[in-house]
């Protein structure tokens, strides 16, 4: 971890913080929503179709079989995606920062603690 | 002999391998901040399979299968939407809330918005929370000591008053339900009280892998032996499901592996197609009670599954004492590995206990006549001892195993408990309201008694919940949560505009709203109040407060929106540094040590 004397002021700044926040949330909003369609649409299917979903598949039926077992490995696969892009996210934020601010203008003090 | 030995033999190992555990990690603790945060330094490993072992309690272990054996396709929901909602955990609140650097939601209450004041606000929920989770548990250990020793003849010894009675009133063998409650809960408070949660630590990722052992084994065996999880199911197409009477000469020659025959289903099970199909008793239970007819009770059935699963999902989320382990990570990659473990270690588990209800439903029927502890939350524990008609000590061995896991799962989840709530208690009332300048030393000695007085309370409340079925229960604490916690960590996580004011009417309202409408349900379910005319003549508003997540999480979220816009010069004024630190990487070195700087205050 770099000291507290390399951190840039500009990352103090307004722009730097809502860019920071708007990507982050971005890409938790598209795994959110990814995960909300299959939890909320299981049950819009079983409203409207439920003869497909009473189907049996190897003794299962078809809203058993995707609630009891599939749901699972769904939601696995969406945290690992999420888990991937955003400590990517993160490197790359953090290499920014470090790498785009001349030495001359960072801080010399460690400025990170909020005053009291 | 009355007690069966293997299952008496198992059962002793789990509660003194823990309590060893416990005596042997609390002389390796030292220090306050060993207590309260394992000193941060738990491997992604471990603190995966501790914080799964805390978080499968009575509900995982035995409460989704006897629901699944009661309710069917609908209970499915419970299990899934408890591994699933640490996803809205990882996606929303685990990373900026491990950065921020405090340890408990009332810490992170404080310093989020500066505000003593509200810490003691939010202190409220982590007990509120906690006693409706304690509750189940209680009964999971309830439930398994009675039917350990469903043999022993108290009849003589204990005044008839303690007995537990029939519907006719004639006192009954077996250890009565309190004496379960009361007997496990002195031996869990007793090694917290001692040991701290360096302790919990060790033995809840040991208690993860013994519950997993003891529900997966037995399964294996089951469905080898009784046919596949997908035959099972079979069984349930409406044949057998009418004519109860008619299918049991047949079915008194045991059913086989390779035959759908089944055991009658005593009058008080549900019939097939509800069974299996989705909207069934759990769901249309108010409707019916209103006399609608199938046809109109489908959209209360569908608003009922919304609500719970908003409860659920959103609950995970916001429960105090899993969110108190993410600040035992290093740091907030290591928060994100161990919730990816997290999810799959529990998601992993959670296949395992419908099968014990479907099985349960085909091979064991009589529990469906039964209620309390003698009823289908049982399942777990019973179904395994089955194969002692074919294959001698078996069943008992295996049923043994299962009791040993339902030991490992309501303790550790109690110890959880009993640490975030003494934790409260000493750390935030006592350390931090009452006696501000108290010396380590005298915090130590308040975790002690606080967490005493907690298991007492625990005890008093789970000896009273015998009649509500355990899964349900849970389902309850998580929709607390939901409306108080979840949306108070997400808005202060995203919204820089978010003002204390804000934050305490949204939280208070929905949470208390909650607690309102899930009492009201259960007391007149206990037959505590007498509500049954109005429930049936309102059965939307049933429907509301016994799932009340639909109404008060967007509630308490518009509360937290307006209430802060109203007082929008109330943000406080170092907001820039605050997000920041909750959302830019740890490699840039923001990262405050919250509790460094506040040591002493």
């Amino acid at each position: 971890m770099p000291s507290h004397e390399r951190i840039p002021t500009s990352i103090h700044s307004e722009a730097f913080l809502a860019r920071l926040m708007r990507e982050q949330f971005r890409l938790s909003i598209f795994c959110a929503g990814a995960f909300v369609i299959a939890l909320f649409g299981l049950p819009l299917c079983n409203y409207f179709f439920p003869e497909v979903m009473a189907r049996r598949v190897g003794g299962f039926t078809i809203s058993w079989l995707i609630l009891g077992v599939l749901f699972f490995p769904y939601v696995w696969i969406i945290a690992y995606v999420f888990i991937k892009k955003s400590i990517a996210l993160e490197n790359a934020e953090a290499r920014a920062v470090l790498e785009s601010v001349p030495s001359e203008k960072t801080t010399t003090e460690p400025s990170v603690v909020p005053e009291k | 002999m009355n007690v069966d030995p293997h299952i008496l033999l198992f059962s002793l190992i789990t509660v003194v391998a823990t309590v060893i555990m416990g005596f042997w990690s609390a002389k390796k603790s030292r220090g306050a901040e060993d207590f309260f945060v394992a000193g941060r330094s738990v491997s992604v490993g471990w603190n995966a399979s501790a914080i799964s072992g805390e978080y499968l309690s009575a509900a995982s272990f035995m409460g989704v299968a006897g629901m699944v054996m009661s309710s069917g396709y609908d209970a499915l929901w419970y299990p899934v939407c408890y591994a699933c909602g640490y996803l809205f955990l990882l996606l929303f609140i685990a990373g900026p809330l491990r950065r921020f650097g405090a340890y408990t939601i009332p810490d992170f209450a404080e310093g989020r918005f500066d505000s003593p004041m509200f810490r003691k606000i939010a202190v409220v929920f982590v007990l509120c929370i906690g006693f409706f989770y304690t509750m189940p548990q209680m009964k999971g250990a309830g439930t398994t000591l009675s039917y350990i020793f469903q043999g022993v003849d108290l009849r003589g010894v204990l005044p008839d008053l303690f007995l537990t009675h029939d519907a006719l009133g004639v006192a009954q063998k077996g250890l009565p339900y309190w004496a379960g409650v009361v007997l496990v809960g002195a031996v869990i408070t007793l090694n917290v009280a001692l040991g701290g949660m360096k302790g919990i630590t060790l033995v809840q990722a040991v208690q993860y892998w013994a519950k997993m052992f003891a529900i997966s084994v037995p399964v294996f065996v089951l469905l080898s032996v009784y046919g596949g999880y997908g035959k099972q199911l079979e069984a349930n197409d409406g044949r057998t499901g009418f004519s109860p009477v008619g299918i049991a000469a047949e079915a008194g020659a045991f059913p086989d592996a390779h035959s759908t025959i089944r055991k009658a289903l005593p009058e008080k099970a549900p019939k097939d197609e509800t069974w299996l199909q989705p909207f069934g008793p759990l769901t249309t239970k108010a409707a019916k009670a209103a006399q609608l007819s199938p046809e109109q009770a489908r959209p209360y059935s569908l608003l009922y599954t919304y609500s719970l699963i908003i409860a659920l999902v959103c609950g995970t989320a916001g429960l105090p004492h899993i969110l108190v382990r993410f600040y035992t990570n290093p740091d907030g990659v290591a928060a994100k590995r161990t919730t990816m473990w997290v999810m799959i270690l529990i998601g992993v588990f959670y296949v395992f206990p419908p099968v014990f209800g479907v099985l349960g439903r085909n091979l064991l029927p009589e529990l469906y006549a039964s209620t309390g502890s003698k009823g289908t939350d049982k399942i777990v524990l019973e179904l395994p001892h089955l194969l002692n008609a074919r294959y001698a000590i078996l069943g008992s061995v295996l049923s043994g195993i299962t009791c040993a896991g339902a030991f490992a799962a309501f303790m550790s989840t109690f110890s959880g408990l009993l640490v975030s709530m003494t934790g409260a208690l000493a750390h935030d009332v006592y350390g931090r309201m009452l006696r501000p300048k108290s010396t380590p030393e005298q915090r130590m000695k308040a975790f002690k008694y606080c967490s005493i007085i907690v298991g007492i309370v625990s005890v008093g409340l789970g000896m009273q919940v015998e009649q509500l079925q355990i899964n349900f229960m849970v389902g309850q604490a998580f929709a607390i949560a939901a409306a108080s916690y979840f949306p108070l960590l997400f808005m202060s996580a995203w919204w820089r505009g978010m003002t204390m004011k804000g934050a305490a009417t949204g939280m208070l309202s929905g949470g208390l709203l909650a607690l309102l409408g899930i009492s009201l349900t259960s007391f007149s379910d206990l037959k505590w109040i007498d509500l049954t005319a109005f429930w049936s003549a309102h059965p939307l508003l049933r429907i509301l407060c016994e799932q009340p997540a639909i109404w008060t999480v967007p509630l308490s979220i518009f509360l937290m929106y307006t209430v802060s816009k109203l007082t929008s010069k109330d943000v406080p004024k170092d907001i820039r540094m605050k997000m920041l630190v909750l959302h830019a990487p740890e490699q840039l070195g923001l990262k405050q040590e919250y509790i460094q700087e506040h040591r002493g205050h």
